[in-house]
């Protein structure tokens, strides 16, 4: 079943609240998916810095003196902040491959959850109130977010197969659905260089989609591409540094509906993730239209 | 008149209550508030109630029902008024997919739009929708009717059986084995009187164009044979 949600701001004065109101529309779709929840938010940019999110499932042991480390292996100013199982480390924009580089040899147990310069991402196995009483979600600010609570169809409960998915800087998405023809792509992609971690369907509609942006296509021409190329069921919302969209597959099985007020563009798997939002009486309330590219960008 | 917040009350004290009502009672009204998209809201209801929802509601609103009336003064998720057996339910917004799925009777009025699978596999209801419908809608419908004032997505009617469907705007496409078909007055009779039921004056029967079966998919065809 899945649940996912999304939450794009248009008025600035929502922006310290972003985590708390992504939060509780996630928590509120609880029942559509025990399995493992995550949320990625694009928080403030920082002019030349860049983020890394890492899982570890040593958290003590790994990330204790990584950023001496870390700056011993020459990224310069590298530092670290952890939050339970994941940490958000900074360094500058253009040490990004180095860091990886060196993070995959100092620490080859410790996986990356996303890199950007505004995109962080929390995920793991468990309920979304857990996952995000865990990383005080509801303490963080930004532009906009997605969210996800898995029912597990396709690959294994773990935290690398939680949603978003992130395969490119600062780009994430979640899905509601099964794909029928991601084996394939998923050759397809790897030949094109594009870096996937597990089995999961999902994480390859991710690929896809920067695979295309990759080839100069905005957030809305590669979901306009994804209803061609990718077969099965689908509701995707899509994040990048300053874009937000959704799409469904032509049957459009999986439920959708979007509101929009001048103040956000807000996406929930039911009416319900919605409800509490501000003003969400006044709201324009509809269900988007299968086979249809919805994107807003800031 | 009852009244039943959901904000503090649980749903199944709600529909409990309902199921709790007098077959032959008398016209008992209730009234509920806050559903905020709750599933399953006023389910299962076999008595001649009249219940009022102030907003809008989840899945399978109303499904089952048998002589109440229900009216949704918002919208209402996937499913609303499922297998219902008689009775009328309105939606004074809109609906989402499989808007009288499988239903046996009654009427279901959707002021809004319908999305995709209006009356699939409808076996009696009458749905009329003021609004537009989506795709697949109707599919494998066998009886009753479907009146919608605007238009009709892809794949309208796919595989029918013995539903009218009679479609006001332009239809996106025709699914399998539907067809165009005249209107007799026998016809226009039905449509005037679902048209006065659903509470809407301003349309005539004659504007609309009414679809059905071509029953050619009834009887195996050896010359299909080839293909399983």
């Amino acid at each position: 079943m899945c649940g996912i949600v999304g939450l794009f701001l248009k008025d600035k004065s929502l922006e310290p609240q972003l985590g708390a109101l992504l939060s509780e529309m996630l928590v509120t779709m609880t029942d559509r998916g025990p399995d493992s929840a995550g949320i990625a938010i694009y928080g403030a940019d920082q002019n030349n810095l860049a983020k890394l999110t890492i899982q570890s499932p040593e958290p003590e042991t790994d990330f204790a003196g990584l950023t001496d480390e870390l700056r011993a292996a020459g990224i310069a100013n590298a530092s670290i902040l952890p939050k339970s199982t994941h940490a958000v480390i900074t360094v500058a924009a253009d040490q990004m491959d180095a860091t990886r580089t060196a993070l995959a040899e100092l620490r080859p147990n410790v996986r990356v959850m996303g890199t950007g310069n505004v995109m962080e991402i929390y995920k793991e196995v468990g309920l979304p109130k857990d996952v995000v009483e865990r990383f005080k979600i509801t303490d963080m600010s930004g532009t906009h977010g997605i969210g996800h609570t898995r029912m597990a169809t396709e690959s294994a409960v773990t935290t690398l197969g939680a949603h978003p998915f992130s395969t490119g800087s600062d780009q994430c998405l979640v899905h509601n659905g099964s794909l029928s023809n991601h084996n394939n792509l998923r050759r397809e992609l790897s030949h094109q260089g594009i870096r996937m971690e597990t089995e999961n369907d999902s994480e390859v509609a991710a690929a896809y989609l920067t695979g295309e942006m990759a080839k100069g296509k905005n957030l809305g021409e590669a979901l306009t591409s994804a209803l061609d190329d990718l077969d099965g069921f689908f509701t995707f919302v899509v994040g990048t540094k300053s874009g937000f969209g959704v799409v469904r597959d032509p049957i459009a099985c999986k439920p959708a509906v979007m509101a929009e007020t001048d103040a956000y563009v807000a996406f929930g798997s039911e009416y319900r993730a919605l409800v509490n939002l501000p003003g969400i009486e006044d709201a324009r309330v509809w269900e988007p239209e299968p086979a249809t590219v919805y994107f807003w960008e800031h | 008149m009852p009244v039943f917040d959901l904000a503090t009350t649980e749903l199944r004290d709600l529909n409990a209550s309902l199921h709790a009502l007098d077959k032959e009672g008398g016209n008992e009204e209730f009234e509920v508030t806050n559903p905020r998209g709750a599933h399953a809201v006023a389910v299962g209801i076999d008595a001649p109630v009249d219940v009022h929802i102030k907003g809008s509601v989840g899945y399978y609103c109303a499904g089952m029902n048998e002589t109440a009336h229900i009216t949704v003064h918002g919208n209402a998720g996937p499913g609303v008024a499922e297998n219902m057996m008689s009775g009328k339910v309105v939606i004074k917004g809109d609906a989402s997919q499989y808007a009288g799925a499988t239903a046996h009777g009654g009427l279901l009025v959707i002021e809004g739009n319908a999305s995709s699978r209006c009356g699939i596999s409808m076996k009696g209801i009458d749905i009329v929708v003021k609004g537009n419908i989506g795709h697949m809608s109707a599919f494998m419908a066998q009886s009753g009717n479907l009146v919608v004032l605007g238009d009709a997505g892809d794949a309208l009617g796919d595989s029918l059986y013995e539903a009218r469907l009679f479609v006001r705007g332009t239809v996106k496409s025709l699914g399998a084995d539907c067809i165009k078909k005249d209107m007799r007055p026998e016809h226009i009779e039905i449509l005037a009187k679902l048209l006065s039921d659903a509470g809407i004056t301003d349309v005539k029967p004659d504007e609309f164009t009414r679809y059905g079966s071509a029953r050619q998919l009834y009887n195996f065809n050896i010359d299909n044979a080839d293909a399983y």
